[in-house]
């Protein structure tokens, strides 16, 4: 059983720091912008492909800094002569926008590299088990996934805390009028910020794409659970996004790990079936099974009971 | 009438729009090198509009010369970096920032000293002082107005408009403003003021402006308009408003 808590919770501290790397752009763009990004996910997989790239040329490490800055700077092209002029047509404009946009990454994504999985492998320098307990190895890769996601977590908070630039996007947030009065280039200032929040999720393609696998499905995987996160979080909370990151990524792993059946939940109350019962394969359904489905339950959960989420101010 | 090398701020035939509403119908005025000028009139005239349209929150259309250039159709942060201060009537503070990371906002950048400093602020409002590190949010209504007023200043700005300073503010306050007023001048800058108090912008302006109806219906000083009844009656609320404190 301690063997399966320090698993599980390493594997879900893995992926809880990589979603959140990706939640933290999406809520840092909508709480400055208002925009809820569908292509968030897309910049994620681009940093992958990106990194792939320039595996083959140059080795995994030149990706992990050219990649996301590709992404960064397209991010932010994105905003300046896309998003910046939807932007006056509303909400629902934008939306369009951005989900238009997450379908033609998707093409330009197969088009480019095709249909079928990239050999996108780790760095041989990390291929090793950073740790054995109870015979069961932790690969070096997922230590230093972790340590990437705290550093990236680290940095962004500093900067956003302790730095000029840091507080001309806090004050932007609620207030980008007074702040343009005051001599603050706002627009440059979203735009900056939009590049980031997409150089983040490049990032995370990057060091994720060896892990979860470079395919051209693999924004489509992840997308739909960085909005449940950014939803149970709260809008705009990223210290909500964290610890809904967190949550997720640690029930997903908890779920996968324990091999309890609804006929086990039974057992309890010394109820039982048949095995030819035409039910049977409720009761027999496992939690790994119903893993992939618990972050959505959650959300609906949210939705029902605390519509802001957890540390959001705004009705989501 | 200010001679013409003299004019810091001159807007001429200013018209704006909030959707299909016409606003400002043709302003015009002048605001000279150093001096203190007050727009009057009852809400809703679009004395506020006007300092937006100028700040270009308001997209404008005609003529706005700031210092001989024309800044009509510049994005806000240029008109700042301009020298152009505003300070709105809603105060916008930012209230997730201290009181002193307010001020540090306040400079358009880390490389260039103004008139005024940090320490300048504190010294003419100890209260901001006491409450450097505490949360702009956790600011009363006046603490915020003076907060709002030396952010601005921190920018160096050679006009500042002023929307509304004392609204709100107990007398102690209004006072305190009255003084940063006109400490303001005595550095050099000019003020365009909007303010409520006719008591107040009558004893520190130079010359005043009265509007209505989205355009200028009078023009004057202080004491010109003091004798001119019809105008304070048909324009203004100057019954209650002239015995003010």
């Amino acid at each position: 059983m301690v063997e399966i808590v320090i698993f599980s919770t390493l594997n879900g501290l893995v992926t809880g720091l990589l979603l959140f790397m990706l939640a933290s752009g999406l809520t840092l763009i909508f709480s400055m912008m208002g925009i809820l990004n569908f292509a968030h996910a897309s910049f994620y997989m681009l940093g992958a492909y990106f990194a792939y790239s320039v595996s083959l040329f140059l080795g995994f490490w030149p990706g992990l800094i050219v990649a996301p800055l590709l992404v960064g700077v397209l991010g932010a092209l994105v905003e300046r002569y896309g998003l910046r002029y939807v932007h006056k047509s509303g909400h629902v404009a934008e939306l369009v926008f951005t989900f238009g946009l997450a379908f033609f990454i998707e093409e330009l994504v197969q088009f480019a590299w095709g249909k079928e999985t990239k050999n996108y492998q780790q760095p041989e320098i990390l291929d090793f088990p950073l740790f054995t307990l109870f015979g069961q190895n932790f690969p070096a890769y997922k230590g230093f996934m972790i340590f990437i996601s705290i550093a990236i977590f680290i940095g962004l908070y500093q900067v956003i805390t302790r730095t000029r630039i840091g507080l001309i996007i806090q004050a932007a947030i609620s207030h980008p009028n007074a702040v343009s009065s005051l001599g603050h280039n706002v627009p440059l200032i979203f735009m900056g910020a939009f590049g980031v929040g997409t150089a983040l999720a490049g990032v995370a393609g990057v060091i994720a794409g060896p892990v979860l696998t470079t395919f051209p499905g693999m924004a489509l995987v992840l997308g739909s659970i960085v909005f449940v996160i950014v939803v149970v979080g709260g809008l705009g909370s990223l210290t909500g996004a964290l610890i809904a990151s967190l949550l997720i990524g640690l029930l997903q792993s908890y779920a996968i790990a324990l091999e309890f059946a609804v006929n086990d939940l039974l057992a309890l109350f010394d109820i039982s079936f048949d095995a030819d019962h035409f039910l049977n394969d409720l009761w027999t359904l496992s939690l790994p099974q119903i893993a992939p489905v618990l972050p959505y339950l959650l959300l609906v959960l949210i939705l029902i009971f605390r519509p802001t989420g957890l540390l959001g101010k705004r009705e989501t | 009438m200010v001679h013409w090398m003299n004019r810091m701020l001159e807007v001429t035939d200013l018209h704006a729009y909030y959707g299909k509403s016409h606003i400002l119908q043709g302003v015009s005025f002048v605001v000279g090198n150093g001096e203190i000028v007050s727009l009057l009139g009852r809400n809703g005239v679009g004395r506020s509009t006007t300092i937006k349209a100028i700040m270009g929150e308001v997209p404008p259309v005609g003529s706005i010369v700031f210092k001989g250039e024309q800044i009509a159709g510049k994005r806000q942060h240029e008109i700042a970096w301009r020298g152009l201060g505003y300070v709105p009537e809603n105060r916008e503070i930012f209230p997730t920032l201290t009181v002193q990371q307010n001020l540090l906002l306040g400079r358009k950048s880390t490389r260039r000293e103004g008139r005024w400093t940090i320490d300048d602020m504190y010294e003419i409002f100890p209260n901001l002082r006491e409450r450097a590190n505490v949360l702009g949010s956790a600011l009363s209504g006046g603490e915020q107005q003076m907060l709002t007023m030396c952010r601005t200043l921190i920018g160096d700005p050679d006009l500042i408009m002023i929307d509304e300073p004392t609204e709100g503010l107990a007398p102690k306050l209004v006072a305190q403003v009255g003084e940063l007023l006109q400490e303001i001048t005595d550095r050099g800058v000019s003020i365009l003021l909007i303010e409520q108090k006719l008591a107040i912008a009558l004893k520190i302006s130079q010359r005043v402006y009265v509007m209505g109806h989205g355009r200028m219906v009078y023009e004057g000083t202080p004491d010109e308009l003091m004798q001119n009844q019809q105008v304070r009656s048909e324009w203004l609320e100057v019954t209650s408003g002239a015995e003010d404190p």
